[in-house]
C-alpha cells in the first residue's frame, strides 16, 4: 500500500506511477482484490477535495509488454483494460469471447504460462512476462491442434462462443494431469459453462485427447 | 440421391469455431468505432425526473451521452409486417419518454472512445426518479388476471371440448394440483449486442439476432428507412434459445446512437443487463385436473394457467397449447390468463408454452398414473391420441408407442418400483420418471438461391440464420444433394439480409422451412443445367429427356445408365457460361397464417414468378395437408438418486426417444436434444431468476446466482431417434428439433424424484431444500 502514496497525477510521475501500480496489481492477484482494494480508495478520495474529481482525472496510461501466441508488443494501455478487452478491443484477438465479465462463465479462458485462467478477471497490466496463448495460437498453421480436432469430431460445441474457452480450459486440464476418469474430467471442466448443452461430447473429445 | 443427407458429417463450420475464427457480432473490427455502456433504471416504477450527464459529459474520452431528451424521435413498429420480426417492447420505444415501467430498463447510453472510459462515465450519469409503487410479486396480483387474445403464432389461448367439469364430477378418479415455476433465463452465452455504422443514409448493423430478416424490416420501420437501405449481418450467434427471437433495445440504441455522435457504435450488454432488459420465461401458475375412469380412459382434463407479462407489451406463455392434442379424452378445458408486473417483459424461451406447461402436465399424468395403480407408460399408452380431437385431423406421422418402448427399455424400466421411497443404492433413494414430450412442426414460407459456378462448386444463399443448431451443416448436406455434389463442394451462406428471405430461427422452423427451399433452388439450377445440355449437340445428353436425367458426383446422366451423361462444368464451359443460378420460393406453412405473397415488383416477386415453374416447389406446395396437423413427439426417461438426509438430487441418466421425422446428421440432431434435455435439467433442478420482493428487481443477475447445469451435472444421456421421414411436412421429411428435447424433461426428473421419495414436489425447481 506504501506504493500509493505516490499516486499523482503529474505527467512526470507517470512512469514510475506505471512501475508502482504494476507492482502492486500483481500483489493484489495474491492478496485478493476486495480486501485490499477498498482501503486504496478510501486514502485516494481523502486525497482529493471531492470524490467526484478522482473519477474525473485523465486515465492512467500504463505501458506493457504483452507476449501474446509467441508475439511480444509493447501497448499503451488504460491500466483498467483487462486482459481479455486488451485481447478482444485493441489485438483483434476475438477467439476469446467475454460471456459474462465476472469470471463465472469460463468463455474467457486462455493459457498463462501454460495455466489456464479467466482473461476477464485479469488486468493486462499484470500480464507482463507471461506467455499468454489464446485459441488463434493453438493451431500451428493449417494444423489444428489436436484438442480442437477433437472438438470438431466429437460435436463438442453447438453456437460455438465458449468453445475457444473450453479448448483453452481443456488443453490447460490435460497439461495440470490429474484429470483421470470421466467424473474428474467434469468436475474440473465445471468452470467452462456451455449452454448449448454439448457437455457429452466435450468430454468425448478431452479423453481422445488424453488417451491419445 | 440422399449421398449426403443423414449422414453425421462434422459441421462445416466447426473449423472457424474450434480456431476462434468464427465471427460474432460485437467482434467485426469496424474503423473508428465508439463504444456506447448503457445506462439503467435503478427504480421499477416512475418517472426519471432529471438526467444530470454534466460529470460524465467531462470525463475523458466521452463523445456523448444519448437520453431521452436528445436523442432521434422513433416510429412505431406497428405497421411492420408481423412475419418478419417482432420488436420485443411494443409500448416502450427506448429513450422516447420519461417513463419507467421496470428495473433495468435503459435510462442513458453514455458514448466514449474506449468501453473504460463510456463504464466510468456511466457511473456518474445522476439520475432523479419520481418513483410510484410497482406491481410486484405474481401470486399478489392474480386478483387482476384478464383473459388475453391469441398467443404466438396466433395460438389460442381458450380451447374447449365437451363439458369438463360435468365430466370430472361423475369421474371415477380425479386429480387436481396446482403447479408453479419461476421466471427463468435463456442466459446465452453471447450476451445481446450490436454495432451499427451509418454511411450516409444507408446503415448497416451487425446484430447478436435469430432473425437477420426480422431485424432489417424493424430498423427500416422504427427508424424510417427504406428496407434497401439497411444491411443486417449475423453470420454466427453465440446462442439465442429465444432471447435473440424478438428485437430488443440494444438493437435500436446502437443506431440511435451512432448516428446522434456521427460513429459507428457498439453496444454489447453487460450479463446482468441481459437479465433485465433482453427477455425470459414468465412466471406460471397452472392448475391441472384430471378425472379418469377405472379403466384408466380420460374422461376429464383442464388446465388453466395464470403468466405474467409486463407493461410494456403482452406475451402469452401458452402452456396448454399441447394440452387439447397430447391424449385422447372427450371433455377437455384449457384456459390462459394474464397478469401485469413491472418486470422486463417476457419472451419465448425453448419451447415456450410446451417446456412449462408438459411440466405440469405430465407430473399430473403421474399423480393420475399413481392413483390407478397403473404403470405411467401404460396410462399414457392407454391415452394415447391416434388424431388430433380438438381440431379433428389426422397426425402427419406419429410413432410415440414406440419412443415409450425403447425408452422404457434403455433407462432400465423393468427395475421401477412402483411403490415411491423404497429402493436404495447404498444410502441413496433410487428413482425413476418419465413424461410426453411434444412440440409442433412449423414450416413457414421461404426463399434461397442457388448458384452452380463453372469451377464446380455451388453456393447457397438464405437469409436464415444458424444460432448454433447446425444450419449450415444440415443445409450443405441438403443443397449437395439436390446439386449432385459432394458437400465440400458446396458452400452455404446465411446471416445476411441481402439474400432472399429464409425463416427466422424460432419454433424449430428453420430446417422444415428453409430445407425444401434450399432444395428447390439448387434442383432449378441443375434442370437449367440439364436443359443447356439437353439442347446442346456436343452433349451426350442431347435431345435426351429431363425426366430420364440425374445428377450425381458432379455429373448429369441418364437415370438408367450413369455412362451416358457429362460433368456439369463441361456444359457450362462449353456454353461459355461462368455461372447458373436459380432463386425459388416454398410457400408452405403449417400453420393458418397470412398470406406471404410479395409486393410486385419486389425482389421477392421476382422469386415467386421464378418459383411457378420449378419443378420441386411446384410438388412440394400442390402436397395436400391440411387433413393433417404436424406434430413432433417424443418420450423422455429419468434415473436419479436422492440423498435423503441432505436432499441432493444427482440425475443418474437420462433416455430421450425422438420421434421427429428425417434425421438430416445424426451428429447435430443428437447435440440439439441433449441441449434440450440440459435445459430442461436446469429447468427442474436449479434455474430461477429472484425478484426483490419489495422493489421488484432482479437479484440474481449473474452466472453464479442464476444457475445453469454445468458440466458436473451431466449424466449418462442415451438419445435415440424413430428415423422416419414425416411423408406430408416436405419432400425431406425433417421437423424441427430445436425445442421438443426440453419438453417433458422437467416433469421425467420430477416424476422420479417422487418415485425416489415419496415425495411429490410441484414448484420448480426443485431444490434440496424442498425435499427435506
Amino acid at each position: 500500500m506504501g506504493d500509493m502514496t505516490d499516486y499523482s497525477p503529474d505527467e512526470s510521475n507517470k512512469s514510475k506511477l506505471g512501475t508502482t501500480r504494476r507492482g502492486f496489481l500483481s500483489q493484489l492477484g495474491v492478496a485478493g482484490a476486495s480486501l485490499t482494494l477498498a482501503p486504496l480508495l478510501v486514502r485516494a478520495a481523502g486525497d482529493s477535495q471531492k470524490g467526484e474529481d478522482i473519477a474525473a482525472a485523465p486515465a492512467e496510461i500504463t505501458s506493457v509488454s504483452l507476449t501474446i501466441n509467441g508475439k511480444t508488443q509493447v501497448l499503451n494501455l488504460d491500466s483498467r483494460v483487462t486482459l481479455l478487452d486488451a485481447l478482444r478491443e485493441k489485438l483483434g484477438l476475438t477467439g476469446t469471447k467475454k460471456g459474462c465479465d465476472h469470471g463465472q462463465c469460463g468463455a474467457c479462458t486462455v493459457l498463462a504460462d501454460g495455466r489456464r485462467i479467466n482473461s476477464c478477471l485479469t488486468l493486462a497490466g499484470m500480464c507482463e512476462g507471461a506467455e499468454i496463448v489464446t485459441i488463434e495460437g493453438l493451431a500451428k498453421g493449417e494444423q489444428l491442434h489436436p484438442m480442437q480436432e477433437a472438438f470438431l469430431k466429437h460435436d463438442g460445441f453447438q453456437c460455438g462462443y465458449c468453445t475457444p474457452g473450453q479448448i483453452c480450459s481443456a488443453v490447460g486440464l490435460v497439461k495440470e494431469g490429474h484429470a483421470k476418469t470421466d467424473a474428474e474430467i467434469k468436475e474440473l471442466m465445471s468452470g467452462n459453462i456451455c449452454r448449448c448443452g454439448a457437455y457429452q461430447n466435450i468430454v468425448a473429445a478431452i479423453k481422445e485427447v488424453q488417451n491419445a | 440421391m440422399n449421398e449426403s443427407l443423414g449422414k453425421p458429417i462434422d459441421r462445416v463450420e466447426g473449423r472457424l469455431k474450434v480456431t476462434g475464427a468464427a465471427t460474432y457480432a460485437a467482434e467485426y473490427q469496424i474503423k473508428n468505432l465508439a463504444y456506447g455502456v448503457p445506462v439503467l433504471s435503478t427504480i421499477t416504477k416512475g418517472r426519471v425526473k432529471s438526467i444530470d450527464v454534466q460529470q460524465a459529459q467531462k470525463m475523458p474520452g466521452v463523445i456523448g451521452v444519448m437520453t431521452s431528451e436528445n436523442c432521434m424521435m422513433l416510429h412505431s413498429p406497428a405497421g411492420s409486417d408481423p412475419g418478419s420480426g417482432k420488436f420485443a417492447e411494443k409500448d416502450l420505444l427506448p429513450l422516447q419518454n420519461d417513463r419507467v415501467l421496470y428495473g433495468g430498463q435503459y435510462i442513458a447510453v453514455v458514448v466514449a472512445e474506449t468501453t473504460e472510459q463510456a463504464e466510468r462515465a456511466a457511473a456518474l450519469i445522476g439520475v432523479t426518479y419520481e418513483e410510484q409503487k410497482p406491481a410486484v410479486g405474481f401470486e399478489n396480483h392474480f386478483a387482476t388476471a384478464y383473459q388475453p387474445g391469441s398467443g404466438l403464432g396466433g395460438a389460442k389461448t381458450q380451447e374447449k371440448r365437451g363439458d369438463a367439469d360435468a365430466a370430472m364430477k361423475t369421474a371415477a378418479v380425479t386429480t387436481d394440483e396446482t403447479y408453479t415455476t419461476p421466471v427463468y433465463s435463456h442466459t446465452a452465452m453471447e450476451p445481446h449486442a450490436t454495432i451499427a455504422e451509418w454511411n450516409g443514409e444507408k446503415l448497416t448493423v451487425y446484430d447478436a439476432t435469430q432473425s437477420v430478416m426480422g431485424v432489417q424490416a424493424l430498423l427500416s420501420t422504427i427508424l424510417g428507412i427504406p428496407k434497401e437501405n439497411t444491411q443486417v449481418y449475423a453470420l454466427y450467434i453465440g446462442g439465442g434459445f429465444g432471447s435473440k427471437g424478438f428485437t430488443w433495445a440494444n438493437t435500436l440504441l446502437a443506431p440511435m446512437a451512432a448516428k446522434q455522435f456521427n460513429r459507428p457504435v457498439k453496444i454489447e450488454l453487460k450479463r446482468q443487463q441481459v437479465f433485465s432488459a433482453a427477455g425470459r420465461r414468465t412466471q406460471t401458475q397452472q392448475k391441472i385436473g384430471l378425472g379418469a375412469g377405472t379403466d384408466g380412459k380420460l374422461v376429464s382434463v383442464k388446465h388453466d394457467t395464470i403468466s405474467e407479462t409486463s407493461f410494456v407489451d403482452e406475451f402469452v406463455e401458452t402452456a396448454g397449447v399441447a394440452t387439447p392434442m397430447i391424449y385422447s379424452s372427450p371433455n377437455v378445458e384449457v384456459k390462459h390468463s394474464l397478469v401485469r408486473l413491472n418486470r422486463g417483459t417476457p419472451c419465448p424461451m425453448r419451447a415456450p408454452g410446451e417446456s412449462v406447461g408438459t411440466y405440469a402436465l405430465e407430473v399430473a399424468m403421474d399423480e393420475m398414473a399413481r392413483k390407478l395403480k397403473m404403470d405411467p407408460i401404460q396410462f399414457r399408452i392407454a391415452n394415447h391420441s391416434d388424431m388430433d380431437e380438438q381440431k379433428k385431423k389426422q397426425f402427419s406421422s406419429k410413432y410415440l408407442k414406440e419412443c415409450y418402448l425403447r425408452g422404457a427399455e434403455s433407462i432400465g424400466w423393468n427395475d421401477r418400483n412402483p411403490e415411491p421411497g423404497q429402493t436404495k443404492q447404498g444410502n441413496l433413494l433410487v428413482g425413476y420418471g418419465m413424461a410426453t414430450a411434444t412440440y409442433p412442426a412449423n414450416r413457414s414460407a421461404s426463399s434461397a438461391k442457388a448458384t452452380l459456378y463453372v469451377d464446380g462448386h455451388a453456393e447457397i444463399l438464405c437469409g436464415t440464420q444458424d444460432i448454433g443448431t447446425g444450419t449450415y451443416t444440415v443445409m450443405t448436406q441438403v443443397a449437395a444433394d439436390a446439386f449432385g455434389l459432394p458437400v465440400e463442394k458446396v458452400k452455404v451462406k446465411l446471416g445476411n439480409s441481402s439474400y432472399p428471405k429464409g425463416a427466422q430461427s424460432g419454433g424449430s422452423q428453420v430446417s422444415a422451412s428453409v430445407g425444401p427451399a434450399i432444395r428447390a433452388a439448387a434442383l432449378g439450377a441443375m434442370s437449367k443445367v440439364i436443359k443447356i445440355a439437353i439442347a446442346d449437340h456436343k452433349s451426350p445428353l442431347y435431345d435426351k429427356k429431363e425426366e430420364d436425367i440425374m445428377a450425381g458426383n458432379g455429373r448429369i446422366h441418364l437415370k438408367d445408365n450413369a455412362n451416358v451423361g457429362e460433368a456439369l462444368v463441361d456444359v457450362l464451359r462449353r456454353n461459355g457460361m461462368d455461372k447458373v443460378e436459380a432463386q425459388a420460393k416454398t410457400n408452405v406453412s403449417t400453420r393458418a397464417q397470412q398470406s406471404t405473397t410479395a409486393p410486385d415488383g419486389s425482389p421477392e416477386a421476382k422469386i415467386e414468378e421464378e418459383s411457378k415453374t420449378n419443378a420441386a416447389v411446384q410438388a412440394d406446395e400442390k402436397t395436400e395437408r391440411k387433413d393433417y396437423v404436424f406434430h413432433s413427439f417424443g418420450a423422455q426417461f429419468a434415473k436419479v438418486l436422492v440423498d435423503p438426509d441432505l436432499g441432493t438430487i444427482r440425475v443418474e441418466k437420462i433416455a430421450s426417444i425422438m420421434d421427429i421425422g428425417t434425421v438430416m446428421n445424426l451428429k447435430t440432431a443428437t447435440n440439439q436434444i441433449m441441449g434440450g434435455i440440459i435445459f430442461g435439467m436446469g429447468m427442474a433442478l436449479m434455474e430461477e431468476t429472484k425478484y426483490d420482493p419489495i422493489n421488484g428487481r432482479i437479484v440474481t443477475r449473474d452466472m453464479a446466482q442464476y444457475l445453469v447445469p454445468v458440466n458436473a451435472d451431466i449424466p449418462e444421456i442415451d438419445v435415440q431417434f424413430i428415423g422416419k421421414p414425416d411423408p406430408y411436412i416436405s419432400p425431406i421429411g425433417a421437423r424441427g428439433i430445436g425445442e421438443i428435447g426440453i419438453t417433458g424433461m422437467a416433469a421425467a426428473i420430477a416424476n422420479a424424484i417422487y418415485n425416489a421419495t415419496g415425495r411429490r414436489v410441484r414448484d420448480l425447481p426443485i431444490t434440496p431444500d424442498k425435499l427435506i
